[in-house]
C-alpha cells in the first residue's frame, strides 16, 4: 500500500511488519523518530515486543545482543557518537554470529559536534563484521530492512546487518513509500530459527576465550561468509521481487553506464542528485554514467570492476574520509582494478560533510575536475 | 557429580576465592538459569575454548555490559513466555560492577529487570594484573595504587555498592563471604525467589593479587567478617533485615598481616594507618550493629511473645539432657526445643560438641547453619530469664 | 560459513589441572572424619567427594593443592603432605 510517510516512520513500520521481538535504543538525533514510533506501536499493542529503554548505546547494543543470543528477533537504531560508543559491542555481536539488524541514521562525528549528515560514522565501523547497506531513498531504506532481516537470519550468513540511511535527508523526509502487506512479509521472512541459543535444555557457553590456536578461524569464517553473501544476495533479491513485485538491489545499481566513459561512484542519498546531473550531461551528449554502491560490506569488488571497466575517468564521491589517506570508498574502488591492465583514471572527491548541501553545482565541480590529472582527495565546495 | 554446574578443570589460581564463590552460587541456583558474565578472571578461567566450566547456558560479551546483556536475555525470555521457568543472573568482578559497568548496572536496576546481579569482590582488577578498582580497600597496595615514600597505597575507602543498589530501590541486596557458604547460598536462593532486580556482593579472596598463602583463602574470608571490615548484611526493600553478628571482634591486624597487599603497614610508620583501618572496622560494627546488641534485640523479641506456656528453669532444662531415657531439650533465644527425635542428637550429643540440657543461643552462631534447622522441631516451652 | 564459537557444557573436565600442584597435596587420613562436608564446601576446584564418615577424598586429576581443605577440617583429618609419587595418580 502506498503511503506518504516520514522516512523514520516508514522504517519503523517495516520493523513492525518484521515482528522484531526485543527493541532497544538510546536517544540520538536524527535516529530518534524511528524508535519513538516503535515505542508507540508497542504501547498501542500494535507490536508485540519488549521495548527496553537503556542508559546508553553501549547497553542498547548489549541488550539486543543478549536477546538475539536468547533466540529472538531484535532491532536497534543509532547514529554518530552512539554508533561509535557501540563499537565494541558491534564487533562482539558479529563475532557471536548474531543476526541483529541496526539502522544507522548517518550523521557526522564530533568534534566539533555536528548533528547533520555524512557517512563518517558507519564507514568508521565497516570492519566490524556487519553487512552494510546504504539507501538512496526511503523506499530503498524500507526494502533494505526487509532484506536485512532475511539475510541476517539466513543460516548461510548469520551475521548482523546495518542499514545506513542519511540523517534528516532521508530519516526526516516525507516520501511516498510502498509498504508491503503482513502476509507478504511473513512469506518472505520466516520466523527466526536460531542455530543455537541460551537455553537450559542445551547449556552452551557463548563468547568464550579463544587463543591463537582458534581465533583466526573465527575471523576467516566471518570473512568467508561475507564473500558467500555476495552470491546469496542476488537469489534472495529475486525472491524479494517475486513476493513484493518490486526489484531490490542490494549490491550495486548501474545508472546509464552502458557506453559511459566518465562515471560517478557514490553511496546514499547524494545518488539522487548525481542522477539528475547525469541526465543533464547526457542531454548535452556527454557519455557519463553512475554506479551506485549499496553494499559497502561485503564490497562487491568483481561486480564493481565489471561495471566500471570500460570507463576512462572515474569520480568517487564520498561523505567520509580516512584522514591522512583518502576516501575509504575510493580505496575500495581502486583496489577493484588492481591486477588488471586497463587502469582508468580514478579520482576521489570528499563532499557533503557535516550536512553541507550537495547541489548539482557540487557535482558539476567534480565533473569538471575529472578532465585534469588523477586526484587522490579533492574537497568540493571548500571555503578555504 | 552429575548435577555439577560449575566444573573442575577451570584455570583459576590454586585457592581462588572467586572460583569457590562461583561454584557455591551455581549450587544454589540449580540448572534453570542463564548467566551473562562480564570480562574478568571468572570469565577467563572458565571459558578457554573449546572448553567451558559452565553447566548452565552462559554468555560473555564485554567488560562493562553484563547487566545489559542480561537485560536482553531477560527481555527475550519474557517475550518467549519462559521467564517463569528460567532465572537470569548477571555477574562480574568488582571492577566490572563498581567501575566500568556501573552505568549498565544502574540501568538494569532502574528498569526493574528480573535479574540477580552477583558481584565477585576480590577488591581489584585481577585479570589485568592487580590494579586498583573502586572496591579496593583503604591502604591496600595494588600496581596502580602502590605504596611508596609518600603513599600507603589506595587512599580511598570502598564504594558502598549495596547502598547504591538500595538507592535504586533494588528489592533484595545482600553481602556474603565464601567463608560462610550456607549463608551465601541461602541468600542466592532467597534472591532468586524474588521477582525483580537483586544484588549480592560476595567477598572472594585472591591469593595472587592479595599475596597470601592459597591455603588461607577460607580463613581470610572469615577474618574479614570477624573484624568488622566486611559486614555481612541483608536488605529487603531497602531495609536492613539481618546482619551477621560478631561475638568478639578480632583486631584488624590479625586479618591484615596475612596478606602481602598490607605488608607495608607493618612498619613503625604504618601504625597509624592500621589504626585508621581499625576505625573503619569499628565504624562498620557501630553503623550496622554487628555486635551483641543485634542479638539482644533478637532475644528480647523472642522473649516478648512466649509461644508455649511451660517455663523451664535452667536446672529443669539441664535434666533434659537426652541421657538415660530423658528427653533431649535445648534452649535457644529464650525458647526450649525438643530435639529427642533427631539422630544427629542421639543421647543428647550433637557432633561431640554440643549437648542437650543447655542454653545454646550463643553456640548457634558457631554452627554451619542458622535456626532454620529447628523448623521441624517443636518448641515445648520458654526458658526462665 | 559458520564454525562453532561456542563451547559445550562442563568440557573443562578435559583440562587436568592436577598437574599444577607443586609439591603438596592433601592426604585424607580418614580416621577422625565426622562427615561435616566443610572440605567439600571450600574446595575451589569442586574436586572433593564423599558421603559417610571417613570416605572423603580429592580427585587428584583436578586438585591444585591449595590446602584449604586441610585448613578447614575441624578435626584435622586432612593433612598436606609432600608429594613425590603423586604424578602417577593423575590418569
Ligand atoms: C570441633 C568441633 C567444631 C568446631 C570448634 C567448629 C567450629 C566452627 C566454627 C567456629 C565455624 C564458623 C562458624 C561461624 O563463625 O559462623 C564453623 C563453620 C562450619 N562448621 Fe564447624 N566446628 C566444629 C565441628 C563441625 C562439625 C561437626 C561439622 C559438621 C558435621 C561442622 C561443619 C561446619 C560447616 C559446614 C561450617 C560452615 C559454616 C557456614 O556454612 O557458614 N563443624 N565451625
Ligand atoms: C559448631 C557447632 C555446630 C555444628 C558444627 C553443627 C553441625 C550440624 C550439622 C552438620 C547438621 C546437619 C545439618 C543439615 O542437615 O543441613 C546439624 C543439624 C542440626 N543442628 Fe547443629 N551444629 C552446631 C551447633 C548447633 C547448635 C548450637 C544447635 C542448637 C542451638 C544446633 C541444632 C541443630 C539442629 C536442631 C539440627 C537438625 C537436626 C536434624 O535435622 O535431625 N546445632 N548441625
Ligand atoms: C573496555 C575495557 N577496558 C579494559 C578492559 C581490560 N580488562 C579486562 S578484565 C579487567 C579487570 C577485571 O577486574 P574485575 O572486574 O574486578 O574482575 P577480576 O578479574 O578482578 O575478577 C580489565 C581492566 C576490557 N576488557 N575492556
Ligand atoms: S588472579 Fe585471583 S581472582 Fe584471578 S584466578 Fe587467580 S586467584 Fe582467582
Ligand atoms: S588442596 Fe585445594 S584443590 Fe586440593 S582438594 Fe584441597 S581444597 Fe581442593
Ligand atoms: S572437613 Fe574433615 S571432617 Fe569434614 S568431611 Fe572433610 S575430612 Fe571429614
Ligand atoms: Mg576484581
Amino acid at each position: 500500500m502506498r503511503q506518504y510517510l516520514e522516512g523514520s516512520h516508514a522504517v519503523a513500520e517495516i520493523v513492525r511488519l518484521c515482528k522484531a521481538q526485543v527493541i532497544s535504543a538510546y536517544p540520538i538525533t536524527p535516529q530518534t523518530h524511528i524508535v519513538e514510533s516503535l515505542a508507540q506501536m508497542v504501547a498501542d499493542g500494535e507490536l508485540n515486543a519488549e521495548f527496553i529503554n537503556v542508559e546508553s548505546e553501549h547497553s542498547a547494543a548489549s541488550v539486543v545482543q543478549g536477546a538475539s543470543a536468547t533466540g529472538v528477533r531484535t532491532y536497534t537504531a543509532t547514529t554518530s557518537q552512539g554508533l561509535l560508543y557501540m563499537i565494541e559491542v558491534l564487533y562482539s555481536i558479529a563475532g557471536l554470529r548474531l543476526p541483529v539488524v541496526l539502522t544507522c541514521a548517518n550523521r557526522a562525528v564530533s568534534s566539533p559536534i555536528n548533528i547533520w549528515n555524512d557517512h563518517q560514522d558507519s564507514v568508521t565501523v565497516r570492519d566490524a563484521g556487519w553487512l552494510q547497506f546504504y539507501a538512496e531513498n526511503n523506499q530503498e531504506a524500507c526494502d533494505l530492512h526487509l532484506m536485512a532481516y532475511r539475510l541476517a537470519e539466513d543460516h548461510n550468513i548469520m551475521l548482523p546487518v546495518m542499514v545506513c540511511m542519511d540523517g534528516y535527508i532521508l530519516t526526516h523526509a516525507y516520501e511516498a513509500v510502498d509498504l508491503p502487506e503482513q502476509s507478504q512479509v511473513d512469506k518472505f521472512l520466516p520466523e527466526f530459527n536460531p542455530i543455537h541459543c541460551l537455553n537450559p535444555d542445551d547449556p552452551i557457553s557463548m563468547g568464550v576465550l579463544m587463543g591463537p590456536e582458534s581465533y583466526t578461524e573465527t575471523r576467516y569464517a566471518i570473512h568467508q561468509t561475507m564473500m558467500d553473501a555476495l552470491n546469496v544476495i542476488p537469489g534472495i533479491s529475486d525472491e524479494f521481487e517475486r513476493v513484493f513485485g518490486r526489484k531490490v538491489n542490494c549490491l550495486i545499481e548501474k545508472y546509464r553506464l552502458e557506453d559511459a566513459t566518465q562515471v560517478f561512484v557514490a553511496m546514499g542519498s547524494m545518488v539522487g542528485t548525481i542522477k539528475e546531473m547525469v541526465d543533464g550531461l547526457r542531454e548535452d551528449g556527454q557519455k557519463v554514467g553512475l554506479l551506485k554502491v549499496i553494499a559497502h560490506r561485503p564490497f562487491p569488488k568483481k561486480i564493481v570492476y565489471e561495471a566500471l571497466k570500460n570507463a576512462r575517468e572515474i569520480a568517487v564521491l564520498e561523505k567520509a574520509i580516512s584522514l591522512g589517506e583518502e576516501g575509504p570508498l575510493l580505496s575500495d574502488v581502486k583496489s577493484a582494478f588492481c591486477g588488471y591492465g586497463n587502469q582508468p583514471k580514478i579520482s576521489g572527491f570528499v563532499l557533503g560533510l557535516g550536512g553541507r548541501d550537495i547541489t548539482k553545482k557540487s557535482i558539476f565541480e567534480v565533473y569538471c575536475a575529472l578532465a585534469g590529472s588523477q586526484i587522490d582527495v579533492k574537497f568540493i565546495d571548500l571555503k578555504i | 557429580m552429575a548435577t555439577e554446574l560449575f566444573s573442575s578443570g577451570h584455570t583459576a589460581c590454586a585457592g581462588c576465592g572467586q572460583a569457590l564463590g562461583a561454584r557455591l552460587v551455581l549450587e544454589a541456583t540449580g540448572p534453570n538459569v542463564v548467566i551473562a558474565n562480564a570480562t574478568g578472571c571468572l570469565e577467563v578461567f572458565t571459558s578457554r575454548y573449546p572448553e567451558s566450566a559452565w553447566g548452565v547456558p552462559w554468555i560473555h560479551s564485554l567488560f562493562q555490559n553484563a547487566a545489559a546483556v542480561a537485560s536482553g536475555v531477560e527481555a527475550a525470555l519474557r517475550i518467549k513466555g519462559k521467564l517463569d521457568q528460567v532465572r537470569v543472573i548477571s555477574q562480574g568482578g568488582d571492577g566490572a560492577t563498581a567501575d566500568i559497568g556501573m552505568a549498565s548496572l544502574s540501568g538494569m536496576f532502574d528498569r526493574g529487570h528480573d535479574i540477580l546481579y552477583v558481584c565477585y569482590d576480590n577488591e581489584a582488577y585481577m585479570n589485568t594484573g592487580v590494579q586498583r578498582s573502586g572496591l579496593t580497600p583503604f591502604d591496600s597496595r595494588t600496581t596502580t595504587s602502590p605504596a611508596g615514600k609518600k603513599s600507603f597505597g589506595n587512599p580511598r575507602p570502598k564504594k558502598n555498592i549495596p547502598e547504591i543498589a538500595n538507592a535504586h530501590n533494588v528489592l533484595y541486596v545482600a553481602t556474603a563471604s565464601v567463608a560462610f557458604p550456607k549463608d551465601l547460598q541461602k541468600k542466592v536462593k532467597k534472591a532468586l525467589s524474588i521477582r525483580g532486580p537483586k544484588y549480592i556482593q560476595i567477598f572472594v579472596p585472591c591469593p595472587l593479587g592479595w599475596r597470601h598463602d592459597p591455603a588461607l583463602t577460607y580463613d581470610i574470608a572469615k577474618l574479614v567478617v570477624e573484624t568488622g571490615l566486611y559486614p555481612i548484611l541483608e536488605y529487603q526493600d531497602g531495609k536492613l533485615i539481618s546482619v551477621k553478628t560478631i561475638e568478639a571482634p578480632k583486631p584488624v591486624d590479625e586479618y591484615l598481616k596475612l596478606q602481602g597487599r598490607y605488608a607495608h603497614l607493618f612498619t613503625e610508620r604504618g601504625k597509624d594507618e592500621i589504626a585508621k583501618i581499625q576505625a573503619i572496622a569499628d565504624g562498620n560494627i557501630k553503623k550496622y550493629g554487628l555486635l551483641k546488641e543485634g542479638k539482644e534485640v533478637q532475644k528480647k523479641m523472642a522473649a516478648e511473645k512466649p509461644a508455649e506456656e511451660k517455663i523451664f528453669t535452667t536446672a529443669e532444662l539441664s535434666k533434659c539432657d537426652g541421657k538415660d531415657g530423658q528427653p533431649a531439650y535445648f534452649a535457644y533465644n529464650g525458647k526450649v526445643y525438643d530435639i529427642s527425635g533427631s539422630d544427629l542428637w542421639a543421647d543428647g550429643a550433637h557432633y561431640k560438641m554440643h549437648f542437650a540440657g543447655m542454653d545454646l543461643t550463643d553456640a548457634l552462631s558457631e554452627a554451619p547453619h542458622g535456626d532454620e534447622v529447628f523448623e521441624r522441631f517443636k518448641a515445648v516451652g520458654v526458658l526462665k530469664a | 560459513m559458520i564454525i562453532p564459537v561456542t563451547s559445550k557444557p562442563r568440557t573443562s573436565k578435559a583440562n587436568k589441572t592436577g598437574t599444577w600442584r607443586s609439591g603438596k597435596k592433601p592426604h585424607f587420613i580418614q580416621k577422625e572424619c565426622i562427615a561435616c562436608r566443610l572440605c567439600v564446601m571450600v574446595c575451589p576446584e569442586g574436586c572433593i567427594s564423599g558421603d559417610k564418615r571417613c570416605t572423603y577424598i580429592a580427585d587428584f586429576k583436578y586438585c591444585k593443592g591449595c590446602g584449604n581443605c586441610a585448613a578447614v577440617c575441624p578435626v584435622a583429618d586432612i593433612e598436606m603432605v609432600k608429594e613425590e609419587w603423586w604424578r602417577e595418580t593423575i590418569s
